[in-house]
This record gives structure tokens, C-alpha cells and sequence, in this order.
């Protein structure tokens, strides 16, 4: 089916923040379009997501063009769901943006140049055109550079440096990579790429593309022995811009490989076997790296690292019910993560401090928001009714019936290490005494806010914790979804026929 | 020609990441355009190269007979060379802007963020 809805939300998003550079200097009128324009932009993901699940993958082909030569895009249901929640998430942080990103920041662009970074995410889910994911990466990584640097302080920059380089060379490697595919298959479309590959004789070149594709993603999303730029740079903007790199951001990635190992390449043994090795390490240096650290927008940070981890575990283990799990941390840890520092950039609003030594107290004089942040905190436990939990079953499910076991202890130490790590915060922060900590000067503390931007601080906080009190408790529902992920993803036949009409005959 | 275009493509790649791994900020800035460059002709390369035949189809025909230039990866090129246009530009203002900042060129001294604190 061809339709031109698919194209709302992207679309939506571009002209919004056009409009917004309009009022470049009356940062009023910014937050108000900001948050109405969201609501409208969430509104049209959930028509896309609504129509995806009645009638199935539907794509658009750009310029009529018809595929594989010109671009395409595809919304299948794991493309609109990620779309609806970047659409939710964007609306929540919205809010939060609204409340709590002071003018300084605001006169420089922050609230186009938002709305230009949901744009870049929305066209990495629905783009079914190898390069033409290169070109939204590019869009996320420069409207996300701008949204690290505005303001200019000294933690900011430098941290941006690093982010900087790493995630372009990020990209020099995926434009590599895509060089040699193209070199062997003369196609960009995934879908004919995938007709493709799976005809070509070339196997040993192919994997090694597929391996540069890895480091490539892997980057961006994180794993082990290439995260290093994420828990350096992650704290230091304010926390309404750690909120969207920390719930997005990093799954772009994990989005992207599994679209390339589930679509693109047939995955043999090697490649299995290395996914699940940087897994086990991905959740260790996480789990670990949070352990030790003092800050709270770090130790979440670390945290992100240690639950891309499960993630690709769900992915190494190929099979259905591996990726149903997958699919389903992916959903709940987007909500969660988003939420997590949120609340973090809250407790530095109220205190003026993220460091655990030095916060303290935080139940005894906040009661009821304490209860609102033990949810997020709770959920990312996965304590049973909550959202963690139910994504875990799949997990420990599939891990047990194809007796991967030391993936399975791997994956219940990371787990534990993220109960260790919230307790330890917990006590820190909400139960510990507190020590005092000098008042700053010229900083808006929470208190001196007025009522409106108080509620529009914590309305973002409550409306992510309701969903993921939905994913937790309705989640026969979002178990329902991801099964449905997991099975196209599983069964490409029907995302190349959606994308090339039948498929072609083949000749080698 | 091909093999000279392989032998650049590696010394790009090369010399990129040697830039690229120095601690001053303005050698990192010209690793991440060389390794951008490198990129660029390996799409050049793997496209095959036809000299002098245009893919425009003649006025009395309807289909190419002959072989033709892929025009796929030079439009490739021409949006990466304008993508990392921008980058370079966002990347020259952030170093300029990191020098006054932190008041050295020196990435081993860009270390206030990863400490523990």
C-alpha cells in the first residue's frame, strides 16, 4: 500500500521547526508552539502506528520512483512504534524543555534545532534506503551536536569534543561500509539488498562488510569497547537534552543493527558468536562503571551502556521469541531512560546538585515526587509488575530453550547490578541525611519557580511513569506487539514485497 | 587508474586515523577530513570506473546499448562532501570555541568530564 500519511510526523516535525525560527528571539512563543506542535506531531504517529497495525507495512516511494531505484520509506510496525514513542518522548520533554531551559539557552535555538533532532530520528526509523539512513544519522549527529554545545560551558564543550569525533568517525565508517555493499550489490534499497546478498556468492567480503557495519553502529549505539564518548558527555547538557540523547539516541543504533542483522545480512555463526561476546561485555562495563560512579546523570549513563547490552543479547540470540524480548527492552527502556533523566535534571533543580555524597534527605521533603521517581527507578529494575520485567522473560525464555546458559548468568548479574546501583541511589539520595549543600548563586532553584513551570516539570516526569506503568501492567499488550516486531523481523518476505511488489527472480 | 585510486583511498584512510590519534585539536579536525576524503573516492572507486561515457540515453534510442558511468555514486559523493561541508564548519567553530574555553589545544588536558566527581 502507498500512502502519503507515513510522511506526517516527518513532515510535521520540519515545518514546526521551521515556524519556530521565525520567532527566533521571543522564546515565549517557542515553548508554547513547541509544546502544542509535539502534541499535534504525537497525534499523527499514533494515526501512523494505528493504520500500520490494521493494515500492515505500508511505504511511500520518493518521487515516484519506483524501488529499488529511487528512495524509499517504509513504516513496518517496529518503524511506527519507535516513531510513536519518539513522538511521546518528544512531547514529554517538550514540557520539560518548556519549564526548565532558561532564555539564555532558548534565544540560541535550542527549540528549532529540538525539533530538527526528532525529524533526524523519525527519518532513521521510517527510511527503508541504506544512504538515505546515513543522511538522517548525519541530521541527528549535527542538530544533537548544537543541542550538546548551546550554552557553552566548559564541561559542555570539551565533552563535545569527543562526542564529536567519535560519532563522525562513527559515520565515516558506516559511509564505508555502505562504499563496499555497493560495490558488490550495485543497490542501497534494504529490501533489494536483502534479495541480493542472499544470491551473491561473495560470502567472505559480505561478512566483512557486515563487521563494519558493526563498529560502525556500535559506536552509536555504545557497546563495549566503543562507549567511552556516551558517559563522558551525557551529563554535562541540561537534563531535558540528556533526556533525548539518553532515551533516543543510543537506540538509533540498536535500531539500525538489528534492521542490518535481521533484513540485510544472513548471520552465521561468527557473527552470532561476537554479538553475544560484546553483549556479556556491554552489561558488565555498564553494570560496573555505574557502581563507582558519584553523579546521578552518570550513573544513569553507565546504566543506558549496561541495558544496550540486553538489547544485543536479544539480538545474538537469533531467534523469534530473543528479538520479542529485545524488542520490548527497547520500547520500555525508551520511556524509562527518557524519564531517569528527567528525574535526575529535577533533583538538580530542586537541590543544585547530582552528586550522590552530597544529596540526601530528598523523601523526608519531597514525599509525593519521591513516590513519582521511585516508579521510572522501579521500572528499570524490572521489580515484577513493573515494565523491566516482563521484557526479561523473552530473554531468560529464549536463552534457556537454545541453552545459551553463561548469556542467561550474564544477563540476571546485570539485572542485579541495576537493583545494587538503584539501591544505592535510593538510600543515597532519598533516605540518607542531608549534608547541606551550599545555596549557588544566580541558579533558579526549584523553589523560587512559579506554580506554572513547577507543574510543567513534573507533568513530563508523571505522564512517561504512567506509561511505563501501562508497559508494566498491560503488558500482554506490548508482549502482543513485539511478538507481531519479532515475527516480521524474523520473516522479511513481507517487508521486501511490501517495498519491491513480489519478489523478483534471482540471477546469480 | 583504479589502483591508483586504491593506493590514495588508503593513504586518506591512513593518514586519517594517524591525524586523528595526535593530541593536538587542529590535527584531529584535518583526521576527520582526510578519513571523510578516503571515504569519498572508495565511493568513486567501488562505482567502477568508465571514462567519457555519460549514462544519457541518445535522442534515437530508448535504452543505453553501451556501458555507462554508475551516476548513483557520484550523487552519493556530492551529498557526503555537502554533509561533511557542515560538519567541518560545525567542527572548526567547536575547536576555536574549545581552545578559548579550556585554554589549550591539547586533548590528554580535555579531561575534566570523565573524572570521577
Amino acid at each position: 500500500m502507498i500512502a502519503h500519511f507515513l510522511l506526517y510526523p516527518l513532515l510535521f516535525q520540519f515545518a514546526l521547526a521551521i515556524v519556530l525560527m521565525f520567532f527566533w528571539r521571543d522564546t515565549r512563543i517557542q515553548r508554547r508552539l513547541s509544546v502544542a506542535g509535539s502534541g499535534i506531531a504525537l497525534l499523527l504517529a499514533g494515526f501512523l502506528f494505528a493504520q500500520v497495525w490494521q493494515f500492515g507495512t505500508v511505504t511511500f516511494q520518493a518521487g515516484g520512483w519506483q524501488a529499488p531505484f529511487g528512495i524509499t520509506l517504509v513504516v513496518d510496525m517496529l518503524s511506527a512504534t519507535l516513531v510513536l514513542l519518539t513522538c511521546l518522548l518528544g512531547l514529554a520533554i517538550s514540557i520539560f524543555s518548556s519549564a526548565s531551559i532558561i532564555s539564555e539557552r532558548a534565544k540560541f535555538g535550542y527549540f528549532p534545532i529540538y525539533h530538527l533532532l526528532l525529524m533526524g530520528l523519525i527519518g532513521a526509523f521510517i527510511t527503508g534506503d541504506i544512504f538515505n539512513l546515513y543522511v538522517w544519522f548525519e541530521v541527528i549527529i549535527i542538530s544533537s551536536f548544537v543541542l550538546l554545545t548551546i550554552g557553552g560551558e566548559k564541561p559542555q564543550i570539551e565533552s563535545a569534543v569527543k562526542y564529536f569525533t567519535l560519532n563522525i568517525l562513527a559515520s565515516v565508517i558506516f559511509l564505508t561500509a555502505i562504499a563496499v555493499l555497493y560495490g558488490l550489490t550495485g543497490t542501497l534499497n534494504m529490501a533489494d539488498l536483502s534479495v541480493k546478498i542472499a544470491a551473491s556468492e561473495n560470502k567472505g567480503l559480505i561478512n566483512i562488510t557486515a563487521l563494519i557495519f558493526f563498529v560502525g553502529f556500535g559506536i552509536k549505539s555504545a557497546v563495549f569497547p566503543l562507549y567511552f564518548w556516551l558517559p563522558s558527555s551525557y551529563h554535562t547538557p541540561p537534563a531535558a537534552v540528556s533526556a533525548i540523547f539518553g532515551g533516543l539516541l543510543t537506540k538509533v543504533g540498536v535500531y539500525a543493527m538489528i534492521r542490518v542483522f535481521t533484513l540485510i545480512f544472513i548471520r552465521d555463526e561468527f557473527i552470532d558468536n561476537l554479538l553475544m561476546t560484546v553483549a556479556v561485555l556491554t552489561i558488565l562495563s555498564g553494570g560496573f562503571g555505574a557502581l563507582v560512579q558519584n553523579n546521578i546523570q552518570k550513573v544513569f549513563s553507565y546504566l543506558i551502556i549496561c541495558h544496550i547490552g540486553f538489547m544485543i543479547a536479544g539480538l545474538s540470540m537469533h531467534s523469534e521469541l530473543a528479538l520479542t524480548g529485545a524488542i520490548f527492552y527497547m520500547i520500555h527502556d525508551i520511556v524509562v531512560k527518557g524519564n531517569l533523566f528527567l528525574v535526575g535534571g529535577m533533583i538538580y533543580k530542586i537541590k543544585g546538585s547530582n552528586s550522590m555524597k552530597e544529596l540526601g534527605g530528598f523523601y523526608g521533603s519531597y514525599p509525593k515526587l519521591s513516590i513519582l521517581m521511585l516508579i521510572p527507578l522501579f521500572s528499570l529494575i524490572g521489580i515484577p509488575p513493573l515494565s523491566g520485567f516482563w521484557p526479561k522473560i523473552s530473554l531468560l525464555q529464549a536463552g534457556f530453550e537454545d541453552n545459551y546458559y553463561v548469556l542467561i548468568g550474564f544477563i540476571l548479574l546485570g539485572s542485579f547490578l541495576t537493583l545494587f546501583v538503584v539501591a544505592k541511589m535510593w538510600t543515597n539520595v532519598f533516605w540518607k541525611a542531608s549534608t547541606g549543600i551550599p545555596r549557588k548563586p544566580n541558579f533558579k532553584y526549584f523553589g523560587d519557580l512559579k506554580f506554572k513551570d513547577k507543574l510543567n516539570m513534573v507533568l513530563p516526569i508523571a505522564i512517561l511513569a504512567l506509561v511505563s506503568l501501562y508497559i508494566g501492567f498491560f503488558a500482554e499488550h506490548v508482549q502482543l506487539l513485539s511478538e507481531r516486531i519479532a515475527f516480521e523481523l524474523s520473516n522479511t518476505s513481507g517487508y521486501i514485497e511490501a517495498v519491491l511488489g513480489k519478489i523478483p527472480p534471482v540471477n546469480p | 587508474m583504479e589502483i591508483l585510486l586504491a593506493v590514495i583511498t588508503g593513504l586518506l584512510y591512513g593518514a586519517g586515523v594517524y591525524m586523528i590519534l595526535r593530541r593536538s585539536l587542529v590535527k584531529l579536525i584535518i583526521g576527520l577530513i582526510l578519513l571523510g576524503n578516503g571515504a569519498n573516492i572508495l565511493i568513486f572507486l567501488v562505482g567502477r570506473i568508465v571514462k567519457g561515457k555519460p549514462p544519457i540515453i541518445p535522442e534515437d534510442s530508448s535504452t543505453i546499448l553501451d556501458t555507462y558511468a554508475d551516476p548513483v555514486p557520484q550523487a552519493l559523493i556530492l551529498t557526503a562532501i555537502v554533509i561533511s561541508f557542515g560538519l567541518q564548519a560545525f567542527a572548526i567553530v567547536l575547536i576555536k570555541r574549545a581552545y578559548k574555553v579550556v585554554k589549550t589545544d591539547d586533548l590528554d588536558q580535555m579531561n575534566t568530564t570523565d573524572e570521577y566527581a
